[in-house]
C-alpha cells in the first residue's frame, strides 16, 4: 500500500484531520527531501518518528493521524535556549545523553530540521552520534543546513508541513542562540559518518536539504 | 436536562486516585491518577496536574505532567501544556500550546496497514511544485 493509498484509507474511516492554517506571512518553500523521507517512513507498519523541533499541531495530525506514526516531540530548540539563558551551553552535550534514552535501532525516522546549525561542532557530533545510534537500519534522517551566516535577529524556525509534504512553511520565532557556523558538505558527511547521503538538494532559499539513510 | 459538570477549585489539592463517572473540570492541583473513562476531563487554566490521566476526552488549558490516555480526543489549547506521552485516536494542539513527549494515535481495532513488498512506495511529485522548487543536486 503506497503513501497516498494509506492517506486516503485513513481519511475514509474517520473524520478528516483539521489542519492549522499557517500564517500567510510564513515563507513557503518547496521540499523534495521531505517527500522522500515520507516514502521511507511509510514502508513500515507503525513508524516511530523523532521530531527535534517544537510541537506543531498540524504536523502531529499529519504524521500521527494520516501516516500512523508514533511521534516523539523533543523540542531540543527549547532546551538549547534554556541552556543559553542559563549560560551553560557547554553542558548541552551531557544533557543529550539523558535525553536520548531510546533503544538502539528503534527509530524509523528523524526530523532533525536545521537544529545542527545552532550547535558547536563537538555538540553537533555528540547529537549526530545519538541520532545515528537510535536510527534503525534503513531508517531515514532529514536535516536542513544553512548556506549563509544568519543576519539580523537570532531566530529558530518552526517547520510546518503543507500540501501533503510538497511544501514547508518556515515560521521564525525568537531565539537566544544564533546559528553557529555554516557547515561544509564534507563536515556534514563526517558528522553523520554512520549514515549515507541518500539525496541532497540545494533550494532556492539557499538551504541544503539532506536525506540520510542508515545502511542495512 | 442540563449536564452536571463537577469543578475542583483553585485552592483544592488532591493527592491519590481520582475516579469519576461524570465530566470534571480541575482548576486546582492533582497528583496521582485520574480516571474518567467515559467522561470529559478539562484541566482549566489554573489547573496543575501531576498524574496519569485516563478519560474519554481531555481538554488541557493548564499544565499536565504525566501520561494522558483518551479513548476519543486530547485537545491542548493555547497556553495549555503537556509533558508526557499521549495515547489517543485524535489530538489537537493549538498554536501557542506546549507539548513534549510522545504521541501515539493508533486506534484500537484499526485494520493493520499493508506493507509494500519491496521498495518504499514512490511519492508522486506534482509537476508544478517540483518546477517551482527548482532544486539542484549538490555534489556531496
Amino acid at each position: 500500500m503506497g503513501l497516498l493509498d494509506r492517506i486516503s484509507s485513513r481519511r475514509g474511516d474517520h473524520e478528516p484531520a483539521v489542519f492549522q492554517t499557517p500564517a500567510a506571512s510564513d515563507p513557503l518553500f518547496s521540499t523534495k527531501a521531505l517527500r522522500k523521507f515520507l516514502s521511507c517512513l511509510t514502508s513500515r507498519e507503525q513508524p516511530v518518528l523523532i521530531d527535534l523541533g517544537p510541537v506543531v499541531g498540524s504536523n502531529i495530525a499529519y504524521f500521527g493521524e494520516q501516516l500512523g506514526c508514533k511521534i516523539f516531540v523533543t523540542d531540543l530548540f527549547a532546551d538549547l535556549d534554556r541552556f543559553a539563558r542559563e549560560g551553560r551551553v557547554e553542558g548541552f552535550a551531557d544533557y543529550l545523553d539523558k535525553k536520548f534514552t531510546q533503544d538502539s535501532a528503534s527509530v524509523d525516522g528523524i526530523l532533525c530540521w536545521d537544529f545542527i546549525d545552532y550547535l558547536d561542532k563537538p555538540t553537533a557530533a555528540h547529537l549526530a552520534m545519538h541520532l545515528t545510534r537510535v536510527l534503525r537500519p534503513e531508517g531515514a534522517l532529514l536535516g536542513f543546513f544553512g548556506n549563509a551566516a544568519q543576519n539580523g535577529d537570532s531566530h529558530y524556525n518552526k517547520f510546518i508541513v503543507a500540501d501533503e509534504g510538497v511544501n514547508l512553511k518556515a515560521r521564525a520565532y525568537p531565539a537566544l542562540r544564533r546559528r553557529q557556523s555554516v557547515l561544509l558538505n564534507r563536515d556534514i558527511i563526517k558528522l553523520f559518518s554512520g549514515l549515507r547521503v541518500s539525496d541532497s538538494f540545494l533550494l532556492k532559499n539557499n538551504q541544503r536539504e539532506i536525506l540520510f539513510r542508515k545502511p542495512a | 436536562m442540563e449536564k452536571d459538570i463537577v469543578n475542583i477549585g483553585k485552592s483544592v489539592v488532591i493527592k491519590g486516585e481520582l475516579n469519576g463517572s461524570e465530566d470534571l473540570t480541575i482548576e486546582g492541583h492533582v497528583e496521582g491518577t485520574i480516571q474518567l473513562r467515559d467522561h470529559v476531563l478539562t484541566i482549566g487554566p489554573n489547573g496543575k496536574i501531576k498524574a496519569q490521566v485516563f478519560a474519554k476526552a481531555v481538554i488541557v488549558l493548564g499544565e499536565v505532567h504525566g501520561n494522558v490516555t483518551a479513548s476519543e480526543k486530547v485537545d491542548i489549547r493555547d497556553n495549555g501544556s503537556v509533558e508526557g506521552d499521549i495515547v489517543s485516536p485524535r489530538i489537537a494542539i493549538a498554536e501557542g500550546a506546549h507539548f513534549k513527549g510522545s504521541v501515539d494515535m493508533q486506534r484500537k481495532g484499526a485494520a493493520p496497514q499493508g506493507k509494500p513488498a519491496a521498495a518504499p512506495a514512490p511519492v508522486p511529485q506534482p509537476q508544478a511544485a517540483a518546477q517551482a522548487a527548482a532544486p539542484q543536486r549538490v555534489g556531496v
